[in-house]
């Protein structure tokens, strides 16, 4: 180990060297395997999706070391994304929104008998895409990070606000729904003693309140407690479990791998960015990528009859999206979808205030993050392949049973954050709120970023209000936060220009 | 449980305006104009002024679209009250949790929820029992998260 430690740290930098240790240590790896674990079986139950297996592993990340805390929530979230792919390609139900895209293609395979090759190319080109999109993390974050060094206010408000944008408008089919989602987050953000001038607001005379709304029990009600909410009032037969056999998953891979080689690499890099861009995420890559892929096909006419070539390209952008979705997170400490900003919350609860700062002062830990991502890719291999082949006993895990079990999981992990019952209120009220939200189509993720951004965008806003003294020309004044704030605008207007068009077009035709 | 969006954007518009005239009473900060009301305002007109476009919205589609379509579940008894036991089983672990004890609450839940879901009694009783230990094993023993033991404090482990 010692011997390991020195190398490393005489080839990169010592700093590389103690993060090396702050993650080989038998702890840290059994967290992460046994993250990984989870996040497989929760993102192959149809139903129960990336985020919430992070939502519910987080009251145990709770109790962690910050870098322990992350390699977990990185485990599992990767491996939750492929694991998506496996009801997706056996009962043609996507276990994970990001498996979507693609879940007719695989399926199409398994009718043809192929359903090992599906599986196996999902697989390897998840492993593949998500190592890709670490090491454009790992080389990316900390020359970005020293770029960051020299924001100010100014820069923060306007990032804050374009992610939060994004997110509201652009990642969403209605605009004003994912708007009222996001203020809703900030409202609840503003609950408690404000970060200015220490005045309680919005407590309704509760003094738990005072210290505000814990973003874990809100998360834990918003994405656990609303599914279990939606699964008590399904009419709907639960799925079969698959009835086929699980070969050899490696059988013919290398072929096609090789063929699809610059569809890997495309897709990898398109996955990436999007992932970079805030409020888009593994989903959006998966369509997108699938979308583009078959518009440059060799072979257009094999789409739809059960063609492998989509999967290589969407199970890498998926995976490669989450490197990519750590980018913003880590240098900016602006999450651009739920996962991150979950992580984002819980480095803020851990005194490590995510930010350009963070790689100045403790850079082992962010170095130790970047040896989680890897890990946590390479280990998709093993266990991912263990989760194949345990796939018809996965979906045999009854519904009915899962979800009180789930139940009972959330309310301990509400009630462990301050050890009072006030975090399972708070649960149950956001729970029933997010479950009405989402079934009239308002999307959740909004709120969660809005909750957590919210005393970050208020913090900045107020101080660079006093420092313009009002003028709201002084938000434009300097470079960089000049060009941001104009991006902000356009991305403002995006939604109003779609609406004008849509009204004007059925006038003229 | 669909609403009709005017329904939904009356309750948002209501609630900007009241986030409005709540953060109208907070007091301001000597010498500053930027207190802890600013922010709060922001929001709440937002929210008022999306609510608005909501309602508008809404009332132009109200021909075709009812105020509120329940979903087939309000039409089968059994799902109106697996629905209604989810957070009435949450209120009860709020109320007594702490009289009565987690092992109990919980096992109860458990027992409850998978037999109204459809499971057997031998699998509700069994996974009770079994997922309860487990989580409080988890929870109490190793990540030392005092749940409390209530009717069982004597017995306790």
């Amino acid at each position: 180990m010692d011997i390991v430690v020195q190398l490393l740290s005489t080839v990169f930098s010592p700093v590389v060297g103690k993060a090396f240790f702050v993650i080989f240590q038998y702890e840290v790896l059994f967290v992460m395997v046994a993250a990984g674990a989870f996040g497989l079986f929760v993102g192959a139950t149809p139903g129960l999706t990336a985020t919430m297996a992070t939502a519910l592993l987080i009251p145990v990340t709770f109790f962690m070391d910050p870098v322990p805390a992350i390699a977990a929530i990185v485990a599992c979230e990767a491996m939750a994304i492929f694991a998506g792919d496996i009801p997706g390609a056996l009962i043609r139900i996507p276990g994970t929104p990001a498996s979507a895209a693609y879940v007719d293609e695989a399926h199409a395979m398994t009718r043809k008998g192929l359903a090992e090759t599906a599986l196996g190319t999902n697989l390897v080109c998840s492993v593949l895409g998500g190592l890709f999109g670490t090491v454009v993390l790992v080389s990316m974050a900390p020359s970005l990070a020293e770029f960051a060094l020299n924001f100010s206010s100014f820069e923060y408000f306007w990032l804050a606000c374009l992610g939060l944008s994004c997110a509201a408008m652009l990642a969403t089919d209605a605009p004003l729904k994912g708007l009222v989602s996001l203020f809703l987050g900030l409202f609840i953000s503003t609950m408690g003693l404000g970060i200015i001038a220490g005045f309680p607001r919005f407590t309704f005379g509760v003094n738990e309140l005072l210290g505000g709304v814990d973003f874990i029990a809100a998360m834990i009600g918003m994405f656990a407690i609303s599914e279990i909410l939606r699964y008590a009032a399904a009419t709907m037969a639960a799925p079969r479990p698959p009835q086929q056999r699980i070969g050899s998953l490696f059988k013919g891979l290398g072929r096609i791998l090789y063929k699809y080689k610059v569809n890997l690499l495309r897709s990898s890099m398109m996955g990436t960015v999007i992932g970079i861009l805030p409020g888009a995420g593994g989903d959006i890559a998966a369509w997108v990528t699938f979308a583009t892929s078959r518009k440059l096909s060799k072979e257009p006419e094999k789409w739809g009859t059960g063609h492998v070539e989509g999967l290589v390209d969407a199970s890498a952008s998926n995976n490669a999206a989450l490197g990519g979705a750590w980018v913003p997170a880590l240098v900016f400490g602006i999450p651009g979808d739920s996962v991150t900003a979950i992580a984002i919350g819980v480095l803020y609860m851990k005194g490590l205030t995510p930010g350009p700062t963070i790689f100045l002062h403790q850079p082992e830990q962010i170095y130790g993050v970047f040896i989680a991502f890897f890990l946590a890719n390479l280990l998709l291999l093993p266990l991912g392949f263990a989760a194949i082949r345990a796939s018809s006993q996965i979906l045999r895990v009854p519904r009915h049973i899962l979800m009180p079990v789930i139940l009972v999981f959330c309310v301990v992990g509400a009630f462990a954050i301050n050890n009072t019952v006030f975090g399972v209120t708070v649960m149950l009220v956001l729970g029933a709120i997010a479950y009405v939200m989402e079934e009239n189509g308002y999307p959740i993720a909004p709120a969660i970023l809005g909750i957590v951004l919210g005393p970050l965008l208020e913090d900045n806003f107020i101080t660079s209000m006093i420092k313009a003294d009002g003028h709201l020309l002084g938000f434009f004044e300097r470079p960089i936060s000049a060009a941001l704030g104009v991006v902000t605008l356009i991305v403002w207007m995006i939604p109003l220009v779609l609406f004008v068009r849509s009204r004007s077009r059925p006038a003229a035709a | 449980m669909r609403f009709n969006d005017a329904v939904l954007g009356a309750i948002v518009a209501a609630f900007g305006i009241y986030v409005i005239v709540e953060a109208g009473t907070f007091p301001g900060l000597p010498g500053q104009t930027y207190g802890p009301a600013f922010f709060p305002t922001i929001i709440g007109t937002v929210l008022g002024l999306c609510g608005t476009l909501l309602v508008v919205k809404g009332v132009a589609t109200a021909e075709r679209r009812p105020l509120v379509v329940w979903g087939e579940w309000v039409s089968s008894p059994r799902h109106i009250v697996n629905f209604v036991l989810v957070p009435v089983l949450l209120i009860a672990y709020i109320l007594f949790s702490k009289a009565v004890g987690f092992i109990l609450i919980s096992a109860a839940i458990l027992v409850i929820l998978i037999r109204r879901f459809g499971g057997g009694w031998k699998a509700a009783v069994a996974t009770s029992v079994l997922a309860t230990f487990v989580i409080h094993t988890m929870f109490y023993k190793v990540l030392h998260v005092p749940l409390p033991w209530g009717v069982l404090a004597p017995v306790a482990w």
